[in-house]
Order: structure tokens, then sequence, then C-alpha cells
């Protein structure tokens, strides 16, 4: 028999190469597309800086236009947290240990569908159902609470200030960190839990000794994610929003701060010429917010994955 | 179409580590050729190199020649797509693509390979190799099921089948009955004598019964010591390896003395 | 507790009974009724509203259950009792938006609909009637697009970073700008794709193919992990088995990982498909609005569902009842539509994906 050569023949050299030079491609291509965002955005951003007034809302400079609005960014996504935190824990917790194994499932279902809603409907939400009850309950924290800062009112009847923006947000984030958090929970090794219990811990103590100090990094990452959402988020809190690009920590009243997403909703289908441009400036300035917030969020998680190390 | 294979002063690297020093061995024709020794000693990295599957692993190296038939698996311009053509393999679990029915795993090599054939020909392949894994029987009445709906036995000899439908001179065989009960252990035992009339067999086992069984020639691997490089202690026939040997560790090892 | 090495002597334990005082099973749904008692009372007497009495319904629940295990089971069986009824609580809570979210679509959007609704543009509507068949092209064109752009992008740079650049430099960066991009503001995405456009149309430019650019920035991310999840499930044995049979590294892959792999990354593609469709404010940007139909993705404004919703409710023109409407039946059409693409979703991955034998 003769010896069958061992050579690679042409066409098998070239499937591959053009295989992996497609993936490569994609890959480069991202690279691509995400240093496009950045650059045409600053493109387009840069002739806002010498913005006349008159392209500014009265303000005298874009920097005084753009600082009230990341006021309100803030602001919104910070309440949305503190709302959203506890009870995100919390449901991941009623999924990952409390509810029967039957439900948790259905549970985290149902979850996953509150993510699932387009934030446009969520805006319907919370101009028709949310707001109008929620100022009713304004009304009476003005008049009980009012000596607070944040309650002095006058509270406002339909209820759409930047406190309801921030139930709607928290409302988003929601399924985004509780869907971390019950990954993580879940993954608690049972030894560690099995190992508590069995030293006489009530499920609580159990929880407390193994499940929060294993997930603490993802926990908190995952806080910053959903920080990264609602800081983003545009359409609900455009819509529920009743913004007049003030800065002040009365929360409940009709005078309020927008943020930098539902202001440039607000305004971009008919801005023309530098206001353009300065709607896209501030874009700019959310994309670098949101890319510090996610940055320190990703940093978090990974360092606690090396530090969980098997 | 069976080939011998000459294997001179073979060093394997992964990466700064040396996993094998110095083997040196013939691999004779229409035979059955046993590897053995503990765990770690590096046989599995040899019959690994045997047809450049070390290669999937990043940093695995080769230093030395393997001849097969005159030709140097290592020279330049081999592709090691081509050598696994020619030299082909099973796993120590069975690993039929899952994807695919019986039918499919069968010809995977071909179709794989993009190579055309028509229906009678590619029905005629199928039937060939699942007799020559003593599976035609068993599946015949179920071509179009999945793989894996087989029994453990039954896939790994579906796993023979797929590798011998390509017609390889050369089958490796890496502990392939270590996941399997003694049932289909011995199935798989009896086919590898029924194989050994057509083409040349390397088989690596840790189970020395089955060596002894099994193979013509047994190769004896050791560690010198723990983190050293493991090396090829004796190579001689099977009858001679288990009755006399010529190496003390080597009887130490077969009467169960260490290892 | 700390027993030593030393001591190993039999401990006897003096009478140490294993039965504690305990609060009956029955307990908690008697705090409860209780509760709901309480607080039924100020609804009655002084005409507070039905939350409040759900509200203080908790409220004394949570109170009340731990302070009585307190007294009979001892403080720590107490803060048990405690976190158990805050998580559920929270849960509850939870519930709400969805729950009225749910109805408030359902009852306001299904009385809007009806054959003229999904058949019937908006072109030359004034008041009553028209429909959303415009913007449910225009949604199905631009998401469509957009998984033309995103899917191969998507699945390439998965196979790259997984198949290919293992621990390279270059894929540790694609891996961390990947997710820098996940969390991409949606409307940075579309001032991105009006930025990119500008360049060759002019300013203003309004078009379809935009909005798909923009969705694509946002769905490519997702895409990519869930490819990369899909593939590092793949065995290393299935790749070896395929080496092993001469089959090149190409070959390989599309024959064989990426068709195991493949339930898994079609799930992944319809979970973006689902997010991005329902995606409003790059589309308000680039994309615009319209009444009429336009099939063309590469001229004039393109209408889609979201932006329609928006504008149909934010200015329903005059009177406003009919505008509002259809905003609703509109949202209705929307929720459907990402429901159904998330239900298809965990039917692929459920049905199609193989055994590989874990």
């Amino acid at each position: 028999m003769t010896a069958v050569p061992l050579d690679r023949p042409a066409t098998t050299r070239r499937g591959d190469s053009v295989f992996k030079g497609l993936a490569t491609a994609a890959a480069v291509m991202i690279l691509v597309a995400l240093a496009g965002v950045g650059i045409f955005l600053t493109l387009e951003g840069v002739p806002a800086l010498s913005a006349e007034s008159g392209a500014l809302g009265g303000k005298d400079n874009i920097v005084l236009y753009v600082w009230p609005l990341i006021y309100g960014t803030l602001l919104a996504a910070a309440l949305a947290i503190l709302m959203a935190a506890p009870l995100s824990i919390g449901l991941a917790l009623v999924i990952s240990h409390y509810a029967p194994r039957r439900l948790s499932k259905p549970i985290g279902y149902v979850i996953d569908l509150l993510a699932a809603v387009p934030s446009v409907v969520y805006g319907l939400w919370g101009i028709e159902f949310l707001g109008p009850r929620l100022g009713q309950a304004y009304g009476w924290l003005a008049e009980n609470l009012g000596f607070l800062p944040f309650f002095e009112g006058p509270a406002s009847g339909s209820g759409r200030t930047i406190l309801t923006a921030g139930v709607v947000l928290a409302v988003m984030a929601l399924p985004i960190i509780t869907a971390i958090c019950r990954e993580i929970f879940s993954q608690t090794p049972v030894l560690h839990q099995e190992a508590a219990l069995a030293l006489g811990a009530t499920r609580w103590e159990m929880i407390r000794l193994t499940v929060f100090p294993y997930g603490r990094s993802g926990m908190i990452s995952a806080v910053m994610l959903g920080m990264g959402r609602a800081l983003g988020e545009t359409m609900a809190v455009a819509m529920v929003l009743s913004a007049t690009g003030v800065v002040t920590i009365n929360l409940i009243s009709s005078v309020n701060p927008s943020t930098i997403a539902a202001n440039i909703a607000l305004g971009f289908p008919e801005a023309s010429g530098i206001k353009v441009n300065v709607l896209i400036f501030s874009g700019l300035v959310l994309f670098l917010i949101t890319f510090v917030v996610n940055f320190l969020g990703r940093l978090i998680a990974g360092r606690g994955q090396v530090k969980e190390g098997r | 179409m069976a080939k011998s294979i000459d294997v001179s002063d073979l060093d394997i690297y992964y990466g700064d580590f040396k996993a094998v020093e110095g083997v040196n061995m013939t691999i004779r024709a229409k035979s059955v050729t046993a590897f053995i020794g503990p765990s770690g000693c590096g046989k599995s990295t040899f019959l690994r190199s045997l047809n450049r599957m070390h290669e999937v692993i990043p940093g695995a190296r080769v230093e030395g020649k393997v001849v097969v038939e005159g030709q140097d698996l290592y020279a330049d311009h081999v592709d090691p797509v081509e050598v696994r053509r020619q030299i082909g393999m099973v796993f120590q679990r069975p690993n039929p693509f899952p994807t695919m029915s019986i039918y499919e795993n069968v010809l995977a090599g071909n179709r794989l390979n993009a190579r055309k054939m028509k229906k009678s020909e590619a029905d005629d392949i199928v039937e060939r190799s699942l007799k020559g894994a003593n599976l035609w029987t068993e599946v015949k009445d179920r071509l179009g099921r999945p793989g894996m709906g087989l029994s453990g036995g039954q896939q790994q000899r579906l796993c023979i089948a797929r590798a011998i439908a390509v017609q390889p001179q050369v089958l490796l065989m890496d502990e392939p009955c270590s996941a399997l009960d003694p049932i289909s252990t011995s199935a798989i035992e009896d086919l590898i004598h029924e194989l050994k009339s057509e083409y040349t067999i390397v088989i690596v086992t840790h189970n020395m019964q089955q060596a002894a069984r099994v193979s013509d020639e047994t190769g004896f691997f050791n560690l010198k010591a723990a983190g050293q490089p493991g090396h090829l202690v004796e190579f001689n026939s099977t009858q001679k390896m288990f009755a006399n040997p010529d190496n003390d560790s080597t009887e130490a090892y077969i009467s169960g003395r260490f290892g | 507790m700390a027993a030593t090495d030393q001591d190993v002597r039999p401990v006897t334990i003096p009478d140490a009974p294993l039965t504690r005082p305990q609060l009956p099973s029955w307990a908690p749904v008697l705090v409860a009724v209780v509760a709901l008692a309480v607080a039924a009372l100020p609804v009655v007497l002084l005409g507070w509203s039905l939350v409040a009495m759900v509200v203080l319904t908790v409220v004394i629940f949570v109170v009340a259950l731990p302070v009585w295990s307190s007294s009979v089971e001892g403080p720590r069986k107490a803060k048990d009792r405690l976190a158990s009824a805050l998580v559920w609580s929270a849960f509850g809570l939870a519930m709400i938006p969805l729950v009225t979210l749910m109805w408030q679509v359902i009852s306001n959007g299904v009385p809007v609909l009806s054959a003229e609704f999904f058949t019937y543009s908006m072109r030359n509507i004034v008041g009553e009637g028209g429909g959303i068949y415009h913007a449910i092209i225009g949604t199905v064109i631009v998401t469509a697009w957009a998984a033309i752009i995103s899917v191969p992008i998507g699945v390439m740079a998965g196979v790259y970073l997984i198949e290919y650049g293992a621990g390279s430099r270059i894929a540790r960066v694609v891996t961390f700008l990947v997710d820098v991009m996940t969390g991409i503001p949606s409307i940075v995405a579309g001032l991105f794709a009006y930025a990119l456009f500008v360049l060759f149309f002019g300013p203003g430019v309004r078009m379809g193919i935009g909005g798909a650019v923009a969705l694509s920035v946002l769905m490519i991310p997702i895409v990519v992990r869930s490819t990369e999840e899909m593939l590092k499930l793949v065995p290393d044995e299935l790749r070896e088995a395929s080496y092993a049979l001469g089959v090149p590294k190409w070959r390989t892959i599309t024959k064989v990982v990426l068709p195991t792999a493949m339930a898994g990354i079609v799930t992944g593609v319809t979970l973006a498909v689902a997010r991005v469709a329902g995606e409003t404010a790059p589309l308000l940007i680039i994309a615009g609005d319209t009444d009429s139909v336009n099939f063309n993705a590469f001229a004039e404004r393109m209408a889609t569902l979201p932006v329609f919703i928006y504008y149909s409710y934010m200015q329903p023109g005059i009177p406003p009842e009919f505008g509002q409407e259809r905003a609703w039946g509109a949202a209705l059409v929307l929720i459907a539509i990402v429901m159904a693409l998330n239900i298809l979703a965990r039917f692929i991955s459920r049905r199609f994906t193989p055994k590989t034998g874990r």
C-alpha cells in the first residue's frame, strides 16, 4: 500500500483561516463599535461647548445646563436603588431559600416577566396607576412629615414627582438585581449551609452566617448593575416625571429636577441645529456615568470571584 | 491497510514541564499493543502524541520522531488534521455527537469532512462499520434514533464504529472500558480481538488483566520519582511481561506490590 | 461548644430536653387574622382607605408575630420569624406592580382590539378609528434588521472568545467591553446611531435602519454572552472526538460545536429580540414616528409600536381619549409580543437542547 500523503490540503487550510478570520473580525467589530459610540458622541457633542444660552434653555454655559440634569439622574437612581436593593435581596431569598421547591421556579419566571415589560408600558402605568395613588400619599406626607425637607410640599396632586419616577425605576431595576442575587444565593455551597444548620442555627442565622458572606461581592455588583439600568432608563421617567429642571431635595412637589435621559427623549424629536449637539453632549455625560458605575460593578464582581476560588 | 509505528527518542512537554521522556518502541502492524502503568505516568499523553491529539491542549509539544510507514508525523508540512484522518482514536468516555442519529454518528467522519457520497455507499459504510463494531444487530432497526439513547457500552461501540468508518490505519484507544460495566467491557474486548485482523491497535488501560487478555505486546510506563517525567520502563511481548519480565519494577507493578 | 481533642470523655448531658416551647403551627394564621381585624377598625370607624388597611395589616403582622414568638420561643427564633415575615412581605410588595400593571394593560387594552386596529394605519385619521398596522410593520422590520446585524457578529464573537481567543489579551479586552456594552443606556445607543448617520445623510436624519443599528448595539452583547455560555457547556470530549476523526477545526465548530449549542443560542437570540422589541428611546431618536406604512428601512421615518404608544399617549390629539385608547391597545399588543417571545425562548431551550450526557 502506498503511503497516503500527510500534507495539508489547501482547501482545509483556507477553510480554517477564513473561519478564524471571520470570528476574529466579529470580535474586533465589537471593539470598533464601542470605540465608535465614544468617538461619534464626542464628535457631535463637542460643538455644544460653545453653545449660547439660547440653545441651553437660558443657561449661560453647558456646565450649568448639564449639572441639574446630572443631579436629577443621580437622585432618581439613588431613590430607586434605596427601594429596590432590599426588596430584591428579600425576593431573591424567597426564590433561593424560602419558597418551597415547587414554587420557586414559577416565582422566578414571574419576576423575569417584570423584566420583559417594555419601559414605555411602565410609563403608562406610572402615569395612570401609580402617580394618582402616590399623589394621595404625598398629600398625607406633606401634612404630617412636612418638617422634613424631603416632604416639604406642596404635594403634587398628579403624583408625577421625582419620587414616583424613583419608584418606577425601582420596579424596573428589581428584576435585574433579583436575578443576579438569586443566582449567587443558590450557589452558596450546600456544605456550608448544612454545617450552619448542624450547629443549631435557625434559617435566618444560617443565611446570615453562610449565604450573605458568600454572596457579598455578588450582591454589591448586582446593585451596581441595577443602578446602571436606573441611571440610563429613559422613557418611563420621561413620561412619569413632570420636570422643571430645578435642583431640589423636595421629593414630592410638582417642581422636579429632570434626568439626562428623559431630557434627551423629550427634547430630541423637536431639536435642531446646536440644540442637537447639546443633547448629544449630555448623552455623552450619561454614557460616562453609566460606564463608571458598570465598571465598578464588574470590578467588584470580578474581585469576588478571585476570592472565592475553589 | 494496517501500518506499523516507529517511535524514536520522543519527549513530550506541557509548556516547560517535561511529561514524557525518551520513548523508543516499534508498534507492529495488525497487533494489539497495550500500555500499562500508574496514573500520571504519561501513557495517555504518549498515546495522544501518536495522532497529534495532544496538540489540542495549549502549550503541548513534542520532540523526537514518530514514523508511520516511512512518514514522520512531526515533519514540516504535515497537517495534524490529515494525521488524525489516518490514525483514529476512541476515548475514555463514550462521546457520540448528541445532535446526530446513530446513522449520522457513524458517518460523521465522512460527512464532517464534506465527502460527497451516494446513499447506497453511505448505507454500506454504516452497515459495515456497525457490523465491524458488533453493534449492527442491536441497532439496525433504529438507525435514525439519537446516539445518546444507547447504553454506555453501546455508545462506546458506536464510537468505535465511527472511528473505523473512515478506515484508519491505526486505532488508538484511551482506556476505552474504564467507564463501562463488566459485561460491556467484555463485549469491547471481544471486539478488539476481531479488529486486530484489520487494524493496528494501541490501547491504554489501567486494568492489567485486560492488558493480559487483549494485547500481544505490552509497554510499561512509570515515573522515576514524583515530579519527574514518565518514561518507558519495559516493552516486551505480553506473555513475557506477565510471566517473566526483564525489569524488577515491572514485576513489582504487575504483581501488585506497588502502583 | 468548643470541644477540644483532649476532651474525649463521654459527655453525659444532664437531662437536656430536646423539646422547647414552640408556637403552634397555626400561630402565623392567627396573628394574620387578628392583624387584619385590628386594621379593619380604622377603615370602618375613621374611613381609611383599603390600601392603608393592607399596609397596617402587614405592619401589625410583622411586629406582633416576632413579639409573641420572643416571649414564648426566645429571641433567636423571634428573629428568624421576623426575617421570614419581612422576606415574604418583600415578595408581596414586588407582586403589586406586576399585577396592577397587567390588570391595567389588559382592562384598558382589550376593548380597543378589533380587526380594524390591526389592519389600518393612522394615515389621515383624526379622532376615532385607525390602527397600528404601520407600527407593527415597523417594529418587525427594525427588529429583523437588528437581528440580521447582531446575530452573525454576536455569535461569531462568542465563537472567537471560546474557541480561538481563550486567554489571549484581545479576548480579555473584548470580554470586558462586552460587559461595558451591556450597560450602555438605550438612549445613548440611539444618539450613537444618530451621530453616525448624520455623517452620511446630514442633520435631522430619520430612518428605520438607524433604529436597527441602535438596537444592535443593545443586542450584540446579549447574543455574545449567551453564545459564550452555551459554547462553554459543550463538552471538550465532543471537540476531541471530531478532531480524532480528522475533521479540521472550522468544520468541528460549524458541524459539531455550534449544532450542539444551537438550542441555547437560539434561546438567547430570542430573548435578545424580546428585549429590543420593546425599546423606545433609541427609536424615538433615530427612527422617528409617522402615520403611514413604510416598508423601506433605508428611507424616511418609520413608526414602531413603542414609539407609537409614546406619542399616542403623550400627544393624543383632540379629543384625547381616542389616542390614549390606541396607546393602551398597542401596549397590550406589544406586551403580548414580548411575552410570546419569552415563552418561545423557554420552549426552544426545553424542547431542543440535546442531552450531552452530563
